[in-house]
């Protein structure tokens, strides 16, 4: 999509031609996160639909006992250390952010009086400064008032490389400054488009200052509150037992009227998949369960219990299969496959389409996922096939035979294709895990009718996602032809996402395979553009360079997208979440409510 | 007896180190990362995990590591949880309490149900009740803990929705409340890790019986005119239980290690769960607490189980 297009369909929105949701789908749909789309739409100063949320309940409380289940429990309580998501989630129950995003891509204000946006003036010099504005009269749960010098504060705690914040890269690189008690300035170093970083969503946690003062730096593992939050939040702290429980109460002192509905909250960890959803779905002793990575099939049996329901929430999380261009069999000056080399299939891009050709993605669909995931077609392809109900992706093995045919490839008498003395044989890893070895064995059955015998290799979860340099099988090294796992979009800017296949984030020995770019994927023209967007002011230029980007290694079948996994929690029928794919699942916890009959 | 037991805990100081070596050798070799959920993240910055393990002292040779940790534990410092950033004896104590009620009520459960069924089934070997006692005996033991902790999860919560199948450690309810809940979400854990360590020692105490019933003193007490119930219970009973009761010591261990596959099936927050979370997670300085811990209670147990084996058998001489 051309920066021309984006502009008329912005142009369209403003003029309420197309829906402000189409719109953020679309963009979703090339790749873009809805975050990004929203902020699109906010500079060009098209008002962001508040869908205020249906809160029913008059009065706050009185709503009992929530009771979710996370089969990977909380284990710390310090969002600006989590872990992972659970710590995050955890955290969210006590501390707030300034804004949240929502399932649309909208900012929320929590914490914030208002959005800022550049006509009310919170957006100045494009981007550069960005004014928050902080909601009056909230307090901390220990009663003292919350203001600006607690928002500078979480800047300079998490900034601290001695604090050790694994939250440390939103807030390195800017300056944030009090203006007066309830007003605060976040300066970049430049323009930035997408400023919704700092102090928003999972990492934008405001801590404290007085009981995290003291504690700064160095010190910052023996912080009492570590253990013991104080919030903002819409629960008190009652108690923590790492990995096990997380159990709060109502805030009396809640800074949004009639909220929380819920007397107390608990969250229990441990176990596992299935067991959570049975609790939720089945018996109905669970109110909500985070992450039921379980076969669809299973959760329909469970539904039909009739006490809760899958909810299905679109995300950022793609399955996907990275080819490698270089030889992973080979050292080249004391690397396997080194940025020099060149592997002897791949390295012809019409071996790597005729790979793509053999995905049959429909069928992992209909078999492995159904509700669960979706056969990622035109992810980051151009719009015109996005909107088109017949899918233009193919699961086509005659034409990547021919494909083979055509690029030199005959077969030999064991029916596998050779060229040059080299059999088609290839190593496809990916992690141990139910589903993937199914997905493994669709595209290997695939590929023997087209000549190339596929390996399947599974590499324990722990070892293959892990960064342990000494070990040949992380899928950071790659020593494999083919392989597969599922990215996740974690930040709602798209930046660090798209500019993952650079050549300097190469993964190789010399960064102790570090890098991002795992396909060592090297393309002048791509850098050119990843330098270009990171310093492009105008946001829809940058959406474009972004999209164009996706395109390139895409259509060039450097990474071929196979299915797109939303999220999927359970909840009780009862039960009303405010869930949003762009943000924690208790991003909007205080709207959480029962209907007092099932709706 | 004193220079027994003195020789004896100088000779539990080498195996005690040797185990620690092995252990901590083998966790640094072990593949994994504790940090690896932040390394994929590409928010978070390579210099910020650096950091961490510097700040952690990951990143020195495994020798430097391992005498750091022993001089730490030395001084009473367990070490300090890279995942949960508090110190590791503050975490396993927090296990503790659950572990202990929830195992030590299986063992209980387990000597209630094999001494009387040993002893029964000995008295009248191959008699109706040892013939089934023994079938249920070897189903028990045979039974993997994962199968018949999800079978009664089918059946008393799934299909009679009896009991609760989550076991919460906190319950805010307050008095008799507080017991009923507690027991209803402890009776399936319990009775599943109960039945099979009562199966197995319901064996035990069979044989150890039958071997004893043979003697020549108690021919004697019976031809003596005894009651039958007073020759088994004063004259039979005492005896075979001598290597019973050095089992059961043995196996004590087990209630402070709690028990992995069960605590994970019903969500016991025991320390099975702890160190299958940290093995999980590679959270070295817990999983090494944990099993360093275990190893020793192993050792004293055994050094017990000795020292009350020559106690209630004074034929067992100390050299």
């Amino acid at each position: 999509m051309k920066e021309a297009e984006l502009r008329a369909l912005i142009e369209d929105v403003r003029t309420e031609k197309l829906p402000r949701r189409r719109f953020i789908e679309r963009l979703v749909g090339l790749g873009l996160t809805a975050p990004m789309a929203s902020m699109l739409l906010m500079h060009a100063g098209v008002a962001q639909s508040q869908p205020a949320p249906v809160y029913k309940p008059t009065k706050r409380g009185g709503g009992g006992a929530l009771k979710t289940l996370w089969w990977q429990g909380p284990t710390l309580l310090q969002p600006h250390f989590a872990n992972g998501t659970k710590d995050q989630e955890g955290s969210r129950v006590f501390y707030e952010p300034l804004a949240v995003w929502d399932n649309d891509g909208n900012l929320v204000p929590i914490l914030a009086a208002e959005i800022p946006t550049p006509q009310n003036g919170g957006v100045l010099e494009g981007g550069k400064v960005v004014r928050w504005r902080l909601k009056k009269g909230v307090t901390w749960h220990d009663g003292k008032p919350f203001t600006a010098d607690d928002v500078v504060f979480t800047w300079e705690y998490a900034r601290d490389p001695a604090s050790a914040c694994v939250t440390i890269g939103v807030y390195k690189d800017v300056t944030v400054t009090k203006v007066d008690d309830l007003t605060v300035l976040v300066s970049f170093k430049k323009p930035t488009p997408f400023w919704a970083t700092a102090f928003v969503a999972a990492e934008g946690a405001i801590i404290p200052k007085h009981l995290f003062g003291p504690y700064a730096g160095a010190k910052s593992r023996d912080a009492p509150t570590n253990l013991k939050p104080v919030g903002t939040g819409p629960y008190v702290f009652v108690d923590f037992k790492p990995g096990d429980i997380v159990l709060g109460a109502i805030n009396k002192n809640y800074h949004m009227p009639n909220r929380p509905y819920f007397d107390t909250i608990e969250m229990k960890g441990g176990g596992d998949a299935t067991s959570a959803a049975r609790a939720v779905l089945q018996t109905g002793e669970y109110d909500y369960a985070w992450n039921l990575q379980v076969e669809d099939e299973v959760l329909k049996r469970m539904e039909s219990g009739g006490k809760g329901k899958a909810h299905i929430v679109p995300g950022g999380d793609i399955e996907f299969l990275q080819v490698n261009i270089t030889d992973p069999w080979t050292e080249v000056d004391g690397e396997r496959g080194s940025v020099k080399s060149k592997h002897f299939a791949f390295s012809d891009p019409k071996v790597r389409e005729a790979m793509s050709l053999l995905c049959d993605k429909k069928s992992m669909q209909e078999f492995i996922y159904g509700r669960t995931g979706f056969a990622t077609a035109n992810f980051m392809n151009n719009p015109e096939r996005f909107r088109s109900k017949n899918t233009k992706w193919e699961f086509n093995i005659d034409k990547a035979n021919a494909l083979l045919d055509g690029a030199g490839w005959k077969r030999g008498a064991d029916g596998i294709r050779e060229k040059g003395g080299k059999k088609m044989k290839f190593v496809y890893q990916t992690s141990i895990n139910g589903t993937r070895q199914k997905e493994q064995a669709i595209v290997k059955q695939a590929a023997q009718k087209a000549g190339i015998d596929l390996e399947l290799k599974s590499v324990s979860a722990s070892v293959f996602f892990s960064s342990d340099v000494a070990n040949p099988d992380t899928y950071g090294k790659f020593w494999a032809d083919i392989q597969m796992y599922t990215t996740t979009m974690t930040a709602p800017d798209a930046e660090r996402f798209m500019d993952q296949y650079k050549s300097e984030e190469i993964s190789q020995k010399a960064n102790k395979w570090s890098g991002r770019n795992i396909c060592r994927y090297v393309s002048a023209e791509y850098d050119k553009l990843a330098a270009a967007g990171s310093s492009e002011l105008d946001p829809v230029k940058r959406a474009a360079i972004y999209i164009k980007m996706n395109d390139m290694v895409v259509n060039e079948f450097i990474v071929i997208p196979l299915i797109s996994r939303p999220r999927v929690r359970g909840g009780n029928l009862k039960l009303v979440t405010t869930l949003s794919g762009w943000d924690l699942d208790f991003s909007a916890l205080q709207n959480w409510y029962r209907e007092s009959s099932p709706g | 007896m004193g220079h027994y037991l003195l020789r004896r805990l100088l000779i539990a100081l080498p195996s005690l180190i040797g185990i620690s070596v092995v252990l901590f050798t083998v966790l640094a070799l072990a593949p994994g990362d504790p940090f690896s959920e932040m390394v994929q993240n590409p928010n978070v910055p390579p210099e910020a995990v650096a950091n961490l393990r510097a700040q952690f002292g990951m990143d020195d040779p495994v020798w430097q590591r391992y005498f750091r940790w022993a001089w730490a534990m030395l001084n009473g410092n367990w070490g300090f949880s890279f995942i949960s950033r508090i110190d590791v004896d503050q975490l396993i104590l927090g296990r503790l309490p659950v572990t202990l009620v929830v195992i030590g009520a299986s063992q209980v459960l387990a000597l209630l149900i094999a001494l009387p069924v040993g002893v029964i089934s000995a008295a009248r070997p191959y008699s109706w009740f040892d013939r089934i006692a023994s079938t249920f005996a070897l189903i028990g033991f045979s039974l993997p803990t994962f199968f018949t902790g999800l079978l009664l999860i089918l059946l008393f919560s799934i299909k009679l929705d009896w009991l609760p199948f989550v076991f919460r450690a906190d319950i805010s309810a307050t008095g008799w409340e507080w017991w009923r809940q507690n027991i209803l979400q402890a009776i399936m854990p319990v009775t599943v890790l109960g039945l099979l360590q009562g199966a197995s020692w319901t064996r035990y105490v069979r044989s150890a019986m039958l071997d004893v019933i043979r003697l020549d003193y108690v021919t004697t007490a019976r031809s003596k005119g005894l009651r039958e119930y007073a020759v088994i219970m004063k004259h039979v009973v005492r005896n075979a239980l001598i290597p019973v009761v050095t089992l059961v010591a043995l196996t004590m261990p087990q209630v402070f290690g709690g028990a992995i596959v069960t605590e994970q099936i019903f969500r016991v927050p025991g320390i099975g769960s702890l160190l299958i979370d940290a093995i999980l997670r590679n959270d070295t300085p817990v999983i090494m607490a944990v099993t360093f811990v275990f190893a020793c209670l192993v050792i004293l147990f055994n050094l017990i189980a000795d020292v009350l084996y020559g106690w209630l058998d004074p034929r067992i001489s100390y050299r």
